[in-house]
């Protein structure tokens, strides 16, 4: 078996909002007691509706965001532990990418500034070497030495995202966290952009995580996928068993929700009753018992453990025995 | 064949702003029957909501209907006084949006801003207007209809906020209702029940519905027709089933190509060389021919009219020109 590039152990991020002159303090539990592990070299896809975690186990991983409790283990040595100069020196081996590109590259730095930051920051390379570097860079993302003097507005949305990756792969990464890489791009853009991370990866031997709420792009990608619901991780598979052999009833109905480009691809729905309950006051037992139509009365008051039902396929889900 | 009850002609909407003018739509036409869903698709800036907009008279300044017809029911919308037009709209056609919140009033209850619209329509007392309103949102699902109304917009979560929003429309006895991306906001798990809902209304009311998408797989699952926009110019329509699986346009092949699928794990996506040609200039003869691989000659200097290929089908391709058509 390989060692494990990254894990996560009991990774639990919760934000606490000030209580006002009327209100309580609250918590939100934007992530809960999460374990996962990635291997080198595959793409791990996260999915998951909004506010379910998704970003914020991303940014934990990276420790772009303080984790409330747990651990993260690159190369099994833990970040949260890591002295502040000690993990300036790592973070060069783990990047994100983030969904909106309009928002994420600062509008007043022109292309060689933006892609050249990383390196200036952890590298010697100026002048001359460092704009040779960059046009690499930009050549391998599909870019030119054109780009180099302009400026974000003078670009569509694809080429921004290029820009973006090409900025992430500066430092020759190993573990890039794609957080909705293309959630914000038309089909025919996202198209080329999955593309491109694809062989980016194969050349480069980067290991991805791939954060969206699309689950026909996160299947396309993914090697195995890990299914969030409030802030909690409640099935991890091979996309393959997520897909035609999910045991959780969350993930079953959201797979079954995705629509399907398919119009002769009929098929039973499971259409789920009501809203997804607020990370403020997460429901208790299994979260989502409220919306389960499979929950049993112990579902109400007890946290399913994990199960797993074969070949590391794990399952939350009091309904599913070992 | 029944009659349409809105036929779109040659419409043309320019929008005259600082950079020059912005050719929104460049002659779009098209029938909306009774009891229908037609899925109006296309990538960002195609001309979608602008569509969407013109048949509720909406475009906003500095845009402006430089051209074309908009049949309601046979009469032209675009030569009707603003006030007759105006009776229509929110009336026998409605539009929701992706966000309901911002089309929602945030300081009225849903109870008050529904009476508003219900007594606007329909002479009648509060208390008849707050009960039709219960009735309304019991019949697009809402549980407890009666407690909802005592609620003020951001106390409901997206779903439910755009369930208010087709009840609003209901309730002035839409029989069209444009609806510009409904979902695209909300979960997959409430989108499926928001689509549920807009499908059974069709089927139990005859309720016809303008279903304007980015997302292949909602039209898939909820079209009737398609019709396909690219710059502002519609390139294929046809039945849903002929669209996926008798595609003709280069255009829409291409689109379908690039969604990932299950059965193209492993291998790499099929993406459009180039973008979308902006609204300043668009491109002479067919717009789609700076990224099309089968342009020739001809398409560069003519563009091509929608014609009928098969059955309900139309495409505007020099492919399918000449011979080919019937
Ligand atoms: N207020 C405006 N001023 C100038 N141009 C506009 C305005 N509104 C729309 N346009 C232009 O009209 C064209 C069509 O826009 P429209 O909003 O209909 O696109 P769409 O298909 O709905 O796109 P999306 O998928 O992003 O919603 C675009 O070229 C757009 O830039
Ligand atoms: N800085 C923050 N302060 C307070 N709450 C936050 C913050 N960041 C995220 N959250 C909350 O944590 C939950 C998870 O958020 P996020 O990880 O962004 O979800 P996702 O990426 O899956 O949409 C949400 O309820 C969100 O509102
Ligand atoms: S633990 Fe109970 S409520 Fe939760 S998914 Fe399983 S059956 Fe449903
Ligand atoms: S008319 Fe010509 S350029 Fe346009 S889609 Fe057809 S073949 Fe391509
Ligand atoms: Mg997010
Ligand atoms: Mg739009």
């Amino acid at each position: 078996m390989t060692e494990p590039l990254v894990q996560a152990r009991q990774l639990t991020k919760h934000y606490v909002l000030r209580g006002g002159l009327f209100s309580r303090r609250q918590v939100i539990r934007a992530l809960h007691w999460v374990d996962l592990t990635v291997y080198p070299g595959e793409t791990f896809g996260v999915v998951g509706e909004s506010g379910c975690g998704k970003t914020t186990l991303g940014r934990c991983l990276l420790r772009l965001v303080e984790p409330t409790f747990g651990e993260v283990l690159f190369r099994g040595e833990d970040l949260l532990r890591l002295d502040r100069e000690t993990l300036r020196q790592r973070r060069r081996y783990f990047q994100m990418v983030f969904q909106n590109p309009y928002l994420s590259l600062d509008p007043r730095m022109n292309v060689l500034h933006l892609v050249g930051e990383p390196l200036v920051t952890h590298t010697d390379l100026r002048g001359q070497a460092l704009a040779d570097r960059v046009v690499m860079l930009l050549e391998r993302v599909g870019l030119s030495a054109d780009h180099l003097y302009r400026y974000p507005h003078e670009f569509s949305g694809g080429q921004l995202q290029r820009i973006a990756i090409a900025r992430a792969l500066a430092l020759n990464p190993l573990f890039v966290v794609l957080d909705e890489p293309t959630s914000a791009l038309d089909v025919s853009v996202q198209a080329q952009i999955l593309n491109l991370l694809k062989e980016l990866q194969a050349e480069l031997g980067l290991t991805y995580l791939f954060i969206s709420h699309d689950l026909s792009v996160v299947q396309h990608v993914s090697d195995r996928i890990a299914v969030m619901y409030l802030g909690r991780v409640v099935e991890v598979s091979t996309t393959e068993r997520i897909f035609y052999d999910a045991r959780h009833p969350y993930t079953q109905a959201l797979v079954s929700s995705t629509p399907i480009p398919d119009p002769q691809a009929r098929r039973a729905r499971v259409i789920l009753q009501g809203s997804v309950p607020s990370p403020l006051n997460p429901p208790p037992g299994c979260s989502f018992h409220p919306r389960c139509a499979q929950a049993l009365p112990l579902c109400a008051t007890e946290e399913p453990r994990w199960v797993d039902v074969g070949d590391g396929h794990l399952v939350a889900c009091h309904r599913v025995s070992g | 064949m029944k009659e349409p009850l809105i036929s779109v002609r040659d419409l043309r909407v320019h929008f005259r702003t600082y950079a020059g003018v912005v050719h929104a739509l460049n002659g779009v036409s098209f029938d909306l029957y009774p009891g229908e869903i037609l899925g109006l698709v296309g990538e960002t800036g195609c001309g979608k909501s602008v569509t969407g907009l013109a048949l509720l008279g909406l475009v906003p300044p500095p845009g402006e209907v430089v051209g074309g017809e908009i049949r309601y029911r046979g009469q032209n919308l675009l030569s009707l006084p603003p006030a007759q037009w105006q009776a229509l709209r929110g009336g026998k056609i409605a539009m929701i949006f992706q966000d309901p919140a911002a089309a929602l009033n945030p300081v009225f209850t849903v109870g008050e801003q529904m009476e508003l619209v219900i007594r606007r329509h329909r002479r009648m007392g509060r208390d008849a207007a707050r009960r039709q309103a219960a009735e309304v949102l019991r019949s697009v699902g809402m549980p407890e209809p009666e407690r909802i109304l005592e609620t003020y917009p951001h106390e409901l979560s997206g779903g439910m906020q755009q369930r208010v929003m087709i009840a609003m429309a209901l309730s002035c006895g839409a029989e069209v209702l444009v609806a510009d991306e409904p979902t695209t906001a909300l979960d997959v798990t409430i989108q499926a029940q928001i689509l549920d809902l807009l499908v059974d209304l069709k089927r139990t009311r005859g309720l016809s519905i303008l279903l304007i998408t980015h997302n292949l797989g909602v039209v898939a699952e909820t079209c009737d027709r398609v019709a396909v926009l690219y710059a502002g110019f519609i390139v294929e329509m046809g039945p849903t089933g002929a669209i996926f699986q008798a595609v003709k346009h280069p255009y829409t092949q291409g689109l379908l190509a690039a969604i990932p699928r299950p059965s193209r794990r492993g291998n790499p996506l099929q993406a459009i060389p180039g973008t979308v040609p902006d609204g300043l200039q668009p491109p002479p003869g067919c717009l789609f021919h700076p990224r099309c691989p089968f342009a020739w000659d001809r398409c560069r200097q003519e563009r091509p009219a929608l014609l009928e290929v098969a059955d309900g089908h139309q495409v505007a391709c020099h492919l399918y020109g000449g011979e080919a058509a019937r």
